[in-house]
């Protein structure tokens, strides 16, 4: 990215609650130095105003969940010299990723008066399944500091210091005492990635994964120690089909459950 | 020995202060008892316990008002000594090059209140590794100068310690400015002192304290006996260098990988693990750069990444690494075992992970 002009940032939505855009918005202290550095070419969350591609990052949310959707994730990819998806929707397919699970036809003739207006696939999948993709940010919604945190290594051209450990680092980093140990609350930070600061153990609660799974998340052999805490089988399920149910890992382990329950 | 009333105790810390130290000790902020500032000996967790096994710490309440009735915590004083995050310095950029401004490091002095003996040895193995080579950690050892230590004997022991296998405890025998038993009979709480350094002698000077009687080292020797026969764990030591070494690839360490969570919090509750790892953040205008050091662990996968992916792909052989290491490299590397006995890595595992297990079930089933 030159010295001559401005970089251009664009932001781009799919199926989402807008969350993490409001993330970006929310930076209202950083902006004025964003604004500086990056022309914000296309974020219609923020202005109607739109600048014409190519762009040089890209920021995608949502996930791909309707044929149009496959089209314009292309489109996007074509105009972006880099891509970062931002979210558990675009990097894992999002809460409304919960339609794998199920048939999606039947939903739509349930919910809608009109079913036939209605074109939308089967699946919610994440942007990395359909297009090339430079980096994934997740979170429900993103951490606004580790946004920064891309943006500003995209624009030196480093590597973002985005550790994809547990949540646990981040617990023992604060001085958090472990909800697990200290209380017998059951949390999924031991197999879920770090980078919300990890908010629920400072306020006592157990971890739920908005953020995904981690690296080489042993979910087996944590969903033992929930049980041995207590929690249910179908307790289990549903902390595993969260925002995150169709990453890897938690949907493999959800169906364990699924089937055991059945 | 000299003997020093209950009532004495915020005299103490007082004349502590008096020299110039900021006190930190246990205190009970929340759910667990933890190493944070002090003010007085009302911040200490009187009347408090805690129970410990694999996986689970809870504070109890005991039936007197003992100061130091607990065990150890999450967390160690190596939170101070190395601290969890750390700026090393900062950079701003100049013409075509950069300027660097180093980072002014000035930690207050802290007087530790309620060292324990294997904490006492941990800090001496950390002092081996930051200062004691002749690549010098200049903020551990700006950290470590000003400290004044003040151990505690332990008068029990909890479901996870082990520091009569390691020979790190439960009697502080070395590294304290002073040392404390506390006793509390009917009618009477008191502490024995032992002074370790001249220091230490200097700031009793001014206290209301006696000298001990004949009988209170018999005293003291039949707390720490009880609490030597309370061990919650044993770990045989014989040969384990040799026994790990020729144990590498023990389906023992298929079996253990199928439990650990790779989570990282044995390592980071461990008193003695040190590795950090260093970051590099610039801020949106590209014009300012920090380098950060923070505390790193051997069960992340960066950890191990080099060119081409990462050394350690699998829990198996982080875990194996891990214990390996604490247990018999160590002893290669620094002379010690890196294990103290505290159980910390035990209570704090979420899925109960207990080392001195881990090494029984090798020694039991060894090639």
């Amino acid at each position: 990215m030159g010295k001559r002009r401005k970089p251009k940032l664009a932001v781009w939505k799919f199926a989402s609650c807008d969350g993490c855009q409001l993330s970006l918005l929310n930076c209202v202290d950083e902006l004025p130095a964003l604004a500086e550095r990056v022309e914000i070419a296309h974020f219609l969350e923020a202005s109607s105003a739109v600048m014409k591609g190519p762009y040089d990052l890209s920021l995608v949310e949502g996930s791909i969940t309707t044929p149009r959707d496959l089209e314009r994730i292309l489109q996007v990819r074509r105009v972006s010299k880099f891509l970062v998806t931002i979210g558990a929707c675009a990097t894992a397919g999002g809460i409304q990723a919960l339609r794998n699970f199920k048939d999606v036809k039947e939903f739509v003739s349930i919910v809608y008066a009109r079913p036939d207006y209605i074109e939308t696939l089967e699946t919610s999948t994440p942007i990395a399944d359909h297009v090339p993709v430079d980096f994934e940010l997740h979170g429900c919604p993103i951490d606004k500091r580790q946004l920064l945190e891309v943006i500003g290594a995209f624009l030196i051209g480093r590597r973002p210091n985005v550790p994809s450990h547990s949540v646990c680092i981040e617990c023992k980093l604060k001085g958090t005492v472990c909800v697990m140990v200290a209380h017998g609350t059951p949390c999924l930070g031991p197999v879920t990635h770090a980078g919300c600061g990890a908010i629920c153990p400072s306020y006592h609660r157990g971890c739920y994964g908005c953020f995904g799974p981690k690296e080489t998340p042993n979910t087996a052999s944590l969903s033992r120690e929930w049980s041995r805490l207590g929690a249910s089988e179908q307790e289990i399920l549903n902390v595993f089909r969260g925002v995150n149910a169709n990453a890897e890992a938690f949907r493999k382990e959800s169906d364990l459950h699924a089937r055991r329950n059945d | 020995m000299k003997i020093l009333d209950r009532n004495s105790v915020d005299l103490f810390f007082d004349a502590l202060k008096r020299q110039g130290f900021a006190l930190v000790g246990p205190t009970i902020p929340d759910s667990a008892i933890v190493y944070d500032e002090i003010g007085s000996s009302a911040d200490l967790p009187v009347g408090w316990t805690d129970e410990q096994d694999g996986g689970t710490y809870r504070l109890k309440k005991r039936d007197d008002e003992a100061l130091f009735g607990y065990v150890v915590g999450p967390q160690s004083w190596k939170k101070f000594l190395h601290p969890p995050s750390l700026r090393l310095w900062t950079a701003h950029r100049e013409g075509k090059g950069f300027k660097i401004i180093p980072e002014q490091d000035d930690p207050p002095k802290l007087a530790y209140i309620g060292v324990r003996s294997c904490e006492l040895h941990a800090i001496a193995i950390q002092d081996k590794v930051f200062i004691g080579g002749p690549f010098l950690d200049s903020s551990y050892g700006l950290r470590r100068e000003n400290v004044f230590i003040v151990a505690v004997n332990c008068g029990q022991a909890g479901g996870t310690c082990f520091c009569v296998s390691m020979k790190t405890g439960p009697k502080a025998t070395a590294g304290f400015d002073l040392a404390l038993t506390e006793i509390i009979e009917p009618g009477r709480h008191y502490f024995t002192v032992e002074t370790g350094t001249g220091r230490g002698e200097e700031v009793l000077r001014d206290l209301p304290y006696t000298e001990a009687t004949e009988a209170d080292p018999a005293t003291v020797e039949r707390i720490v006996e009880k609490t030597v026969s309370q061990m919650g764990r044993t770990l045989d030591t014989t040969d384990i260098k040799n026994l790990l070494y020729q144990n590498l690839e023990h389906p023992r360490w298929d079996q253990v990988a199928t439990r650990c969570l790779s989570c990282a919090n044995c390592t980071m509750v461990c008193p003695t693990c040190f590795c950090s790892t260093v970051e590099d953040v610039t801020d949106l205008s590209g014009e300012h750069a920090e380098r950060w050091r923070k505390w790193d662990s051997c069960f992340t996968s960066d950890f191990s990444f080099v060119h081409g992916g990462t050394v350690r792909p699998s829990v198996k052989s982080r875990y194996r690494q891990w214990m390996t290491h604490k247990l018999a490299t160590w002893i290669d590397q620094f002379g010690t075992s890196g294990c103290v006995g505290c159980g910390r890595c035990i209570t704090w595992c979420p899925v109960a992970i207990d080392i001195t297990e881990e090494v029984r079930a090798i020694r039991e089933t060894k090639k």
